[in-house]
């Protein structure tokens, strides 16, 4: 331990050093600063200003948010939990010294690493997106933020009678519902902006991933003649010059609107640093503690992690992740046993118009035998019907998990 | 006689199982599952506006509750899908965490 504290500077106590200020990376920061009474220091190292939530971004897309509405700052982390803030990119980690070079060119020690990157992009697959200017084009706004205004203005442009073509990738990716909550409101802006334009979603997987039948039920009954659902349609490339997109094995496609979701894996820092063992696209971990199975004293949250049956990859999950991470960390750096039996849940809503919403939810229990999180049987489910009560559960869901991340 | 002496031993035995198993769950345990509930429920209990707070409920309120959404003699919207994801021991648990809360 002392070669962390030595190295981080600063008054005494172990040091934890979180990458990535997303729901599990700032969540695990401030239940760390919480749980130990302030006496783990902690650096959360964030290259974002302002935390942007992904949730609710695409009601954005729709009309009936704005981002300021979708934005939270970083501040209360600092001025009451005490988590230092600091504003950089962790360009490499020593495992050994159990150190990281920041991008700015300082150096930090920890004691413990908790990494929760979140994901990155499969550029490598869709080779006509790596020309010049294609992303800045061709947009994904999978990552809430410069994006999401960016898509917004592109459909704002879009003359009347155009097509928005979304392409999804094979399942594992960011948050299962939502491209389909994002074709739901283009369509819910066009049905009252842009009568005749279109929306048509080509899926990569064989049927909707999640919440299938309230999303086809809120296209047929909601977004008639505007919604069209293509599955079994694996994207090859991209002609970004024509805004055409080609399929293995279905025809080309040109749309006036390109929105692209390439495949995705964990964040560029966890799969550099050698700990995506699974695939070389996600980080294996032990759900008792979140250590990764590659590296001993680094953690791994959220998104970046090669996720247990049935464990879908949520902001919500990611938050759940950071306090079970949390606990552990406080345990193994105060000399005490992590807890043996984590319990979770996800609660996951989407928007099918810009006022009604339905749920997917789930409770996830540690099996001791086979070592991993595995659904509680007869738990979980689905709304029955899309409906108000639940938007307005929405939203509330949206300003606590906000709160409890953040504040 | 024997045989209802044994029955009644075992019967006695098997309630203290269940109300020692409550009174010494691990705390820090506790406290963990309890913080997944603060994701709706609000840090420490204290809710956002839109959801209920659970700091300084009453713990037998709160239990019959959840049991009640268990058992689906309460209708919910989602409720009633996570409550029966925890046994009625954890249950007991977290009421009991939740009910030592400051409001």
């Amino acid at each position: 331990m002392m070669g962390g504290c030595a190295a981080s500077g600063g008054s005494g106590g172990p040091h934890v050093v979180v990458v990535g200020g997303g729901f599990g990376g700032a969540t695990a920061a401030k239940y760390i600063r919480m749980w130990s009474e302030q006496s783990i220091r902690v650096t959360l190292i964030e290259p974002n200003a302002d935390f942007v939530s992904c949730p609710i971004s695409n009601l954005v897309l729709g009309g009936s948010k704005t981002m300021a509405d979708i934005t939270v700052s970083y501040d209360n982390l600092a001025k009451r939990h005490g988590v230092n803030v600091v504003r950089d990119r962790v360009s490499g980690i020593d495992a050994d010294k159990r150190t990281v070079k920041l991008a700015s060119g300082g150096e930090l020690g920890y004691d413990r690493l908790i990494l929760s990157p979140g994901i990155d992009f499969m550029w490598e697959t869709l080779p006509g997106m790596n020309k010049p200017g294609a992303q800045e084009k061709v947009l994904h706004a999978w990552k809430a933020g410069p994006q999401t205004v960016a898509l917004r203005k592109q459909l704002e442009a879009m003359p009347d009678g155009g097509v928005y073509a979304l392409t999804i990738p094979l399942a594992p990716y960011r948050c299962p519902p939502g491209p389909y909550e994002r074709a739901c409101q283009v369509a819910s802006y066009f049905s009252k902006a842009k009568p005749k334009s279109k929306v048509i979603i080509f899926d990569a997987n064989d049927d909707v991933t999640s919440k299938g039948p309230l999303f086809k039920k809120a296209w047929a009954d909601r977004y008639k003649g505007i919604i069209e659902y293509r599955p079994k349609h694996s994207l090859a490339d991209v002609d970004v010059a024509t805004n055409t997109l080609k399929f293995e094995f279905n025809d080309d496609f040109k749309a006036a609107v390109l929105n692209v979701l390439p495949a995705m894996r964990a964040g560029d820092i966890a799969v550099r640093s050698g700990l995506a063992t699974a695939n070389k696209r996600w980080c294996e971990v032990d759900f008792l503690t979140h250590e990764a199975k590659a590296a001993r004293n680094i953690h791994v949250l959220g998104d970046s992690i090669q996720v247990a049956p049935l464990m879908p990859k949520s902001g919500h999950m990611a938050n759940q992740h950071g306090k079970t991470c949390a606990a552990a960390v406080v345990a193994l750096l105060t000399g005490k046993q992590p807890n043996a039996l984590p319990i979770y849940t996800n609660t996951c809503y989407s928007f099918v118009s810009a006022d009604e919403a339905v749920h997917v939810a789930s409770v996830h229990r540690y099996d001791a035998a086979q070592k991993t999180m595995l659904t509680v049987p007869g738990s979980g489910g689905v709304s029955s019907a899309a409906n108000e009560l639940e938007a307005g559960y929405a939203m509330g869901w949206a300003r606590n998990i906000w709160a409890d991340t953040l504040a | 006689m024997m045989r209802w002496n044994r029955l009644a031993a075992v019967g006695m035995l098997s309630t203290l199982a269940g109300w020692a198993g409550a009174q010494t769950m691990d705390p820090m345990q506790v406290r963990g599952w309890a913080s997944t509930c603060a994701t709706c429920h609000g840090t420490a209990g204290i809710a956002q506006p839109g959801m209920e707070s659970l700091a300084g409920v009453n713990k037998d309120e709160m239990l019959k509750k959840m049991m009640d959404f268990k058992t689906g003699k309460k209708p919910a919207t989602l409720m009633h899908q996570l409550a029966k994801g925890y046994s009625d021991e954890q249950l007991q648990a977290l009421a009991g965490y939740f009910a030592a809360l400051k409001k």
